[in-house]
């Protein structure tokens, strides 16, 4: 009998312990599987600022409002992400937006930018580029000289 | 804290792609210090300039001023136009700065201190014009490919610095010595360390002038970074190309200067005028000199609203680049008639000179003033648009402004 009990302490004791590494095994897992999306547990800290860092890589690049690329200012059309892979890496878009010329002025451009601007080869992009600059930005006549536009008129009190 | 260092430490290396150089010892940039590449937020603040200021360009940074923003004598900082052709310096060490002198016709390479160019030459203080050669370009038709500048890349600040002759003297020049070129720290655009963005120059004439200077101060005050801090070489009168930015070298040369900007289309127009939109072969463009005759009317601010009976006060400047300006008129019904306006002598030569009238109107309705300078050669500013040119450089047609008589 005495031998019985004992067994059956044992078998208990050994039970319980097993319990004990199961729960936690189980926590560890859980806890394992938190960190790997959580890396930062951000979960327990207050909103502590870090956005001021990382905005403009959580933004939405290429966001399109009334036709307009956002982060570029170029019109929404056909080669426009051709555009801004390859002419927006030295110099502005604004560069481009403020230009207006033909086909064949674009491949002078062009060409002038792959031999002294470190411009490379564009494939067949470079149609695509040419199309999409000489039909959403078109030279406009202007004439010998130009009426004034834009006035904004104002009270002259002196 | 460790988060946050790690944070820092890969913000500051990103900005390795950013702003495309690395910022050496960037970890231990002093707190709050940001690089200008950073900055790049709000140029207003980064330039001090005002907020009326347009900026055309921000990669490179090409930012001009309003016809009404120039109206001081003295052109302020803050209306002062930008124009750039690569990066702006990122950092700039006056400790170790020098400025070597060399080429083909200097009697022996000599390199100076920031410190010796200080203590060991005599300085001067000019009020200096200086007009990029691209101001008016978004006017030409066809148009003309680059920055669309309208009226305001041009400003008269006062520089003060060492003559540029003096400092050629010393290093020695030889006699087949035709021209100057300058090197600068600035970088190419493609980011290319072999590429200069820009390297221009004068005939020797022009670099022997007394006004030509080696400057460190602009208004009294070290020169902005934006505007070449620590070292700018002015020419008045010149394309503002000319006077190079964040100079550490000048060349004595026995040829024209053959450096970056100065062959091709770049700061050249045909040399014999051409039907607007022409193709023209390298060998027939000439370097642009001295910049044309021309005004700006600063006051005032185009749109003005005068009750009838009222007589308006307009003011302005007028220059002539390496001329002076002889004769200053006004219209107000489209060249019919001019009238003369009172203009003062330039403060010293290649500064732009004030003017000033007062106009009475014959009746209510839409008025444009238009305002017209004469050199002292008897060259007058064209009422439409001068000859055209590739880049659609010296457009020194008349400036004029709107007014309504109510």
């Amino acid at each position: 009998m005495e031998q019985q009990k004992q067994f059956k302490y044992y078998v208990k004791a050994i039970y319980r312990l097993m319990m004990i590494l199961f729960i936690m095994v189980g926590i560890i897992t859980i806890g394992g599987i938190y960190l790997l999306i959580d890396p930062t547990l951000s979960v327990l800290k207050k909103n502590e600022s870090n956005s001021t860092y990382l905005t403009t890589a959580e933004g939405n690049e290429d966001k399109i409002e009334n036709g307009i690329h956002l982060r570029t200012g170029l019109v929404e059309a056909k080669g426009l992400m051709e555009v801004i892979n390859n002419c927006t890496n030295c110099h502005s878009s604004k560069l481009i937006i403020q230009n207006r010329m033909t086909t064949e002025r674009w491949v002078t451009t062009i060409r002038w930018m792959q031999k002294t601007q470190n411009l490379w080869d564009l494939g067949t992009n470079e149609e695509i580029i040419i199309n999409y600059l000489v039909t959403n930005y078109p030279p406009k006549k202007k004439g010998r000289r130009e009426i004034l536009t834009n006035i904004e008129w104002y009270d002259l009190q002196d | 804290m460790k988060r946050r260092n790690f944070v820092k430490k890969a913000v500051l290396s990103s900005m390795v792609t950013v702003i495309g150089y690395d910022i050496v010892f960037g970890t231990i940039m002093p707190k709050g210090y940001k690089p200008l590449g950073l900055q790049g937020s709000d140029p207003y603040k980064m330039f001090k300039m005002d907020k009326e200021m347009v900026i055309l360009n921000d990669k490179p940074w090409n930012i001009e001023a309003k016809a009404h923003l120039l109206d001081d004598k003295v052109t302020p900082n803050k209306y002062m136009f930008i124009r750039n052709n690569g990066l702006i310096p990122n950092t700039i060490n006056t400790k170790n700065w020098t400025l070597t002198i060399d080429g083909e016709s200097v009697v022996q390479k000599k390199v100076y201190t920031l410190a010796e160019l200080k203590s060991k030459f005599n300085q001067y203080t000019y009020q200096l014009t200086l007009e990029c050669g691209g101001n008016g370009r978004s006017e030409f038709d066809p148009p003309a490919k680059g920055n669309q500048w309208t009226v305001g890349a041009v400003s008269c600040a006062k520089w003060t610095g060492i003559r540029l002759r003096d400092l050629l003297e010393d290093a020695g020049i030889k006699d087949n010595a035709v021209y100057i070129g300058y090197h600068a720290i600035d970088t190419h655009l493609s980011m290319d360390p072999n590429k200069e963005p820009i390297s221009r120059g004068v005939p020797v004439a022009k670099a022997f002038q007394d006004e030509t200077l080696l400057a460190f101060k602009m208004n009294g005050e070290d020169i902005p970074l934006a505007h070449g801090y620590p070292l700018r070489l002015i020419a008045g009168g010149w394309p503002a190309s000319v006077s190079g930015k964040w100079i550490n070298r000048i060349s004595l040369r026995n040829k024209v200067h053959d450096g970056t900007k100065m062959k091709g289309t770049a700061y050249r127009v045909p040399c014999e005028p051409i039907s607007p939109g022409k193709k023209v072969s390298d060998e027939d463009m000439c370097i642009i000199e001295s910049m044309p005759i021309k005004s700006l009317i600063t006051y005032p601010k185009s749109g003005a609203m005068i009750n009838e009976g009222k007589k308006l006060n307009i003011r302005g400047h007028a220059w002539a680049g390496e001329l002076e300006v002889g004769k200053m008129e006004y219209s107000i019904d489209f060249g019919s008639t001019w009238e003369k306006c009172s203009i003062e002598k330039p403060v010293n030569r290649l500064a732009w000179q004030h003017f000033y009238a007062t106009i009475d109107f014959p009746k209510k309705g839409y008025y444009e003033i238009w305002a017209r300078a004469t050199d002292t050669q008897g060259v007058s500013q064209p009422m439409i648009l001068p000859g055209w040119n590739p880049k659609g450089y010296l457009n020194n047609a008349c400036h004029r402004i709107a007014v309504k008589i109510i």
